[in-house]
């Protein structure tokens, strides 16, 4: 039989208590993002001072704070390439980076882009809340079409950003988008994202009932979370009703978000090439110092 | 008796009462007590088929709750063993 740890020897362990509680608003889905962290850090059973947590400045941002290990708030947007800069000053780090919808897609969409293309070993954890919460609900590049925010009070008139298809499209090792409501398939992906050599990115729909949801007829909290269950799908279920289903089905499941594991393979990550690399250059100067 | 299965640290409650609308068999309701913060923390409903299944702990935003399996008292588990370890069991 399994020992089962309970959540409070796991606060005790990764928690810094001083912080506790958060100051995010009620409902929010930050906290349970941090939850199946936890949960996962737990199961792989890593040693917390080879793990460095990044962030850059957002709500997101704040959840390095609150764990029990060595983590980097940075500027806006750059803490893709603070993790960077940490991953090549030494590649046996674990480098998590926690990064918000705005943080990452919008103000540091050109990080994200080319830390994706050069495969660096990390996890990004992106949590879209479709909006810029802290800074006052600005419209966010993820917000879905026709979505009120301060910038935009006559509805979102351009078309979403969709993180996971772009991170698919550059060829990043794993991909994944999960809702917070169901914890056990997020923990797993967590979990699978971390052990992945090469650049693993998981993006969490967390519900905002301050800054989106009031906006968006969505305040009370238990409408919000709910919102989420009823307009997101399975990507399975999602391509089978699309290649089998009736016009009626198709109709309905057009606009949903799917969700799921988008892609899952095992491509050399940048410092295994580098590794590489530096190992042919040796060989062939030995070889030419070896010739004279 | 009932109330040592799940115990909430109720300085950390926010009130959003996530567990109550979440819980698969809707074993959980408001308490009656005040906290801090000026709201009401969750407690186990006095007759309850709470069967263990953690969603309350694993979903909490605040990290509040915690269930603990009572050994001694024996209930059909329903649907899954749950093992937080993402769907496998080791």
């Amino acid at each position: 039989m399994v020992k089962i740890k309970t959540a409070d020897e796991l606060n005790k362990k990764f928690l810094r208590e001083g912080m506790w509680p958060t100051i995010f608003c009620n409902g929010c889905g930050h906290g349970v993002v941090l939850e199946y962290t936890f949960w996962a850090l737990e199961e792989l059973g890593l040693d917390m001072d080879k793990v460095i947590f990044s962030s850059g400045i957002g709500c997101s941002s704040r959840l390095p704070g609150y764990i029990n290990a060595d983590g980097l708030h940075t500027t806006h947007g750059r803490a893709i390439a603070f993790a960077t800069g940490i991953k090549a000053a030494d590649p046996d780090f674990n480098v998590i980076v926690f990064t918000g919808d705005g943080d990452c897609a919008g103000i540091g969409g050109n990080h994200f882009i080319h830390a994706a293309r050069r495969n660096i070993d990390m996890t990004v954890i992106m949590i879209n809340n479709f909006i810029y919460g802290m800074t006052g609900g600005q419209l966010a590049p993820t917000a879905p079409l026709g979505s009120i925010a301060t910038t935009a009070p006559y509805g979102n008139i351009e078309h979403p950003f969709d993180i996971c298809n772009l991170a698919c499209a550059l060829g990043a090792n794993y991909v994944a988008r999960w809702g917070v409501s169901h914890p056990y398939q997020p923990i797993k992906s967590i979990k699978e994202g971390i052990q992945k050599k090469g650049f693993s990115l998981l993006e969490f729909l967390a519900p905002c009932p301050t800054a989106y949801g009031r906006r968006n007829k969505l305040g009370d909290i238990k409408k919000h979370w709910e919102w989420y269950d009823n307009n997101t799908i399975l990507k399975e279920d999602l391509e089978k009703i699309m290649k089998y289903g009736s016009e009626q089905e198709k109709e309905q499941v057009k606009d949903k978000i799917p969700l799921g594991v988008f892609q899952d393979i095992q491509k050399p990550g940048f410092f295994e090439a580098y590794e590489q690399l530096v190992d042919r250059l040796k060989e062939k100067e030995s070889k030419s110092i070896g010739g004279k | 008796m009932v109330c040592l299965m799940i115990e909430v640290r109720e300085d950390w409650c926010k009130g959003c009462n996530i567990c109550i609308d979440r819980c698969p068999v809707d074993a959980l309701e408001e308490s009656d007590i005040l906290n801090r913060r000026g709201v009401r923390p969750p407690k186990l409903k006095e007759k309850n088929d709470c069967n263990f299944c953690r969603l309350c702990e694993l979903i909490c935003p605040d990290l509040a709750i915690t269930v603990f399996p009572d050994e001694k008292e024996k209930k059909p588990v329903k649907k899954t063993l749950l093992t937080p370890v993402g769907g496998k069991i080791k």
